[in-house]
């Protein structure tokens, strides 16, 4: 895990390190107790069994010396949890729906302003779909991007976003229970059908960044990654803008493109209108 | 208190009926009827296993080489499915078959006809749900988990819902069979607070069937009439809600795991201080201990959902409930550390699977606190963290718990030592090829890796491999465990003693190796100096 590229995704980061430092500890102790009384006491050395077996005050200590870390480690969790539910303040919202097996990303208002018929489907690229299909001879190691492998990790059509931005999800999904999960930014969350659940990020610096699926949803929920496009500021109001343009314009006759019988991906059209 | 009955007269004038049909198919014989519980125990475990395999095998390496991903969800679905109630499950209630009588000197469990139906449901149960595999749609692909929309897909459900409901009235049947012959047949003499900690373990878990199984019952017979019948309870279209299952579902769920580790406790709680020669450290302790963990897990199966988008007052409340099982749970591994510290420790076979669980599945609980930690959670769930934590806690917990049972008991019931040289060969094997195969996960799970997949980015190819063939080896030194009982079972020249253990306390130890058909016809008189528990002051 690393700390991430949002502004809350150090939360999951510093409580897996807090805890992780705890159990290695309390590890370290029991484990060490184990590995010498196997050692000392054992019937090969000598060893002559003890009679006690109980000792009152020993219970009650171990017993309330882990309530106090357990109450340490539950206020740390508390704040982050407390935030993360706080979707307020957001100057972005975009809606995220799950479907078997692709995502579909439409933005619903900036800075105020409603977005008019900016969405688009979302799912695995072309070159990691011909790969991944059984015995197909392609090497997973040469599926990549800028000398980057992104196999089974890239899309056809990012989801682009501004930095600096509190931007909030609504997710949701249309068939069957995902969830949307993007480690860098330090959170999941499902995609019920008929349901809307929120979270927020506010993502750092500029970047790329991947994520999967994780909420089994059929036979290619290994295969509808994510893939988030953060840009500075600028550079995403020229995008949305030329977004709206686009949908603005009638769309222009969809090729026909029979879909090939197995589930290899087509480029997707020019036109970054509302596709159905 | 010695009490005045007449000791037991070890009657075998009438033995085990003769004919193989009467004895095997209409047996009403607790030690009978365990054996039978843990034949088939083990034929699920190396079914189980060999889904297993076909999961390792198809991870081995990125790309697609061996199996369609609907397959590959056909496999992950029944190994749970299989592992769960197939292999664990029915091997705790085979223990407890032939054990709880002979702890408690009874001469039976109560409803020894029960008994029978109980076991023999869960060939026909199994018989179903495996044949799914063979019909044109395939078997179910939704996980063992059975979440809907995606359980609902597929046309699998209704056998899939009847072996669940066979497979719950055999738990709750058994466990009632428990309760009463622990509650009723204790022979004079046997308190309650002087019983074994494997019966007590056994008694609670009992309760805990009950009270759950049926549960499960009616979330699957949702799912069978949301299918078939037209009711909405988990269509959102239909005014219904697919959380609403997952909430049914773990409420079942969670005290479910608690069924497949509280016997597993009682079985470690009676082989350690048999090999440190020493008493339990802290009976009534881990006698509550086990009460508080049964309780506590009706409180917590939201940490199951933390992704799911509860309230935050919910995430709050089961987060600290979560974390609060770790108390008892830690008090536990305390005392049983305290029961080594000063003993006198020899290192059989059962102890040295009795220690190995005492360290791994404390490492199990490790993970389990960090997923506790709701914040981190969202990055944890439904990633190969969780696998490794629940296959720490399930594998080198229960089985290890189960194997190390059977190799302490083992004698008792054939009369004749098991090949120590090769007991200690399949203890080493499986504890370095498990930690090959489950301990990477904790790193793939952190690195971002979904569950349930049938591949994955050439980024988690390292740890994936070392984990398929630490899960091939691992799988391959179970064949030892078949090998020591079939030579300890039909071959092995060495007689066991009455007393197989030189630490060994309690009444199984006072009947002959092996065990008579009936034993305890007549109540035992029992002195407290020779229960591992008789003079409690704690």
């Amino acid at each position: 895990m690393t700390r991430g590229a949002s502004e809350w995704s150090p939360e999951a980061y510093f409580l897996n390190n807090v805890a992780l430092g705890v159990c290695v500890v309390i590890g370290i102790l029991v484990f060490g107790a184990m590995f010498i009384s196997m050692f000392r006491f054992r019937k090969s050395r000598g060893a002559v069994a003890e009679k006690w077996s109980h000792n009152t005050m020993l219970e009650i200590v171990w017993t309330t010396i882990p309530v106090i870390i357990l109450i340490v480690l539950a206020y740390l969790a508390t704040g982050g949890l407390r935030t993360f539910a706080d979707t307020t303040g957001s100057e972005m919202t975009v809606k995220v729906t799950g479907y078997q097996w692709k995502w579909r990303y439409d933005y619903v208002e900036y800075k105020g302003k409603a977005i008019e018929k900016v969405g688009f489907m979302s799912k695995l690229d072309r070159e990691s779909d011909e790969t991944r299909q059984l015995n197909s001879g392609l090497d997973p190691n040469s599926v990549k991007v800028d000398g980057y492998n992104t196999y089974l990790i890239n899309v056809d059509k990012p989801l682009v976003v501004p930095v600096g931005t509190k931007i909030r999800f609504v997710i949701t999904a249309g068939d069957v229970i995902h969830s949307w999960w993007v480690p860098a930014l330090g959170w999941k969350m499902d995609a019920i059908p008929g349901i809307v659940n929120s979270a927020w990020t506010n993502i750092k610096e500029p970047g790329e960044f991947r994520g999967q699926c994780a909420e089994l949803c059929g036979q290619d929920h290994g295969f509808m990654p994510i893939v988030v496009k953060a840009l500075p500021k600028a550079e995403f109001e020229k995008w949305l803008a030329e977004q709206e343009a686009q949908a603005k314009q009638p769309a222009p006759a969809a090729p026909a493109a029979a879909a090939p019988a197995t589930a290899q991906a087509i480029e997707a059209p020019v036109s970054q209108g509302h596709q159905g | 208190m010695a009490h005045a009955a007449t000791h037991d007269h070890h009657d075998d004038h009438h033995g085990a009926p003769s004919n193989f049909f009467v004895r095997w198919c209409m047996s009403t014989n607790h030690k009978d009827i365990g054996t039978l519980y843990l034949v088939f125990s083990l034929l699920m475990f190396f079914i189980g296993g060999s889904f297993a395999m076909v999961i390792r095998a198809e991870l081995f390496k990125p790309g697609l080489q061996l199996v369609q991903p609907y397959f590959f969800n056909e496999m992950t679905t029944m190994h749970a499915l299989v592992m769960i109630f197939g292999a664990v499950m029915p091997a705790f209630v085979g223990l407890g078959n032939w054990m709880i009588p002979l702890m408690v000197g009874a001469p039976d469990m109560a409803l020894p006809r029960m008994n029978n139906l109980s076991f023999w449901i869960l060939p026909f149960a199994f018989a179903l749900l495996l044949s799914t595999l063979f019909l044109p749609g395939g078997g179910p692909a939704g996980g063992w988990t059975m979440y809907p929309p995606l359980s609902l897909q597929g046309d699998s459900v209704a056998y899939l819902v009847f072996a669940v409901h066979l497979m719950g009235i055999s738990s709750i049947m058994g466990a009632i069979n428990i309760i009463a012959t622990i509650l009723n047949m204790r022979a004079p003499g046997m308190d309650l607070l002087k019983m074994p900690v494997f019966v007590w373990s056994w008694l609670i878990t009992a309760f805990l069937l009950i009270a759950v199984m049926p549960v499960l019952a009616g979330a699957v017979t949702m799912l069978l009439t949301d299918k078939y019948f037209g009711t909405s309870f988990f269509n959102a279209a239909g005014g219904g809600d697919p959380v609403l299952f997952q909430h049914i579902f773990w409420f079942f769920g969670h005290p479910e795991v608690y069924i497949m580790i509280l016997p597993a406790f009682g079985l470690v709680s009676e082989i350690i201080p048999t090999f440190a020669r020493k008493p339990i450290f802290g009976y009534k302790a881990m006698v509550f201990a086990i009460a508080s963990i049964a309780f506590l897990s009706f409180i917590v199966w939201a940490h199951h959902m933390f992704a799911v988008g509860l309230p935050l007052g919910g995430e709050i409340f089961f987060m600290y409930a979560t974390m609060l099982i770790a108390v008892p749970t830690g008090v536990k591994v305390f005392n049983w550390v305290s029961t080594m510290w000063g003993g006198s420790m020899t290192f059989e076979t059962p102890m040295l699977f009795a220690i190995a669980f005492v360290i791994l599945f404390t490492i199990g609980g490790f993970s389990g606190l960090m997923l506790a930690l709701a914040p981190a959670d969202f990055q944890y769930h439904d990633s190969y963290f969780v696998v490794a934590h629940f296959h720490y806690v399930l594998v080198t917990g229960a089985i290890f718990a189960i194997i190390a049972g059977t190799y302490y008991w083992l004698p008792k019931w054939t009369g004749r030592m098991y090949s120590e040289f090769w007991g200690k060969m399949h203890f080493w094997n499986s504890v370095i090829w498990v930690n090959v195969l489950f301990f990477p996960q904790h790193f793939l799970g952190l690195a971002g890796m979904p569950r349930r997949i049938p591949d994955y980015n050439v980024a988690f190819a390292n740890f994936n491999m070392i984990s398929s063939i630490g899960g091939f080896l691992f799988g391959a030194s179970q064949l030892i465990f078949v090998g020591v009982i079939v030579h300890a079972v039909w071959f092995s020249k060495k007689k066991a003693l009455d007393r197989v253990w030189e630490g060994a306390k309690g009444l199984e130890w006072t009947v002959p190796s092996p065990a008579p058909f009936h034993t305890f016809e007549l109540p035992p008189v029992i002195h407290d100096e020779e229960l591992a528990h008789g003079h409690v002051e704690d």
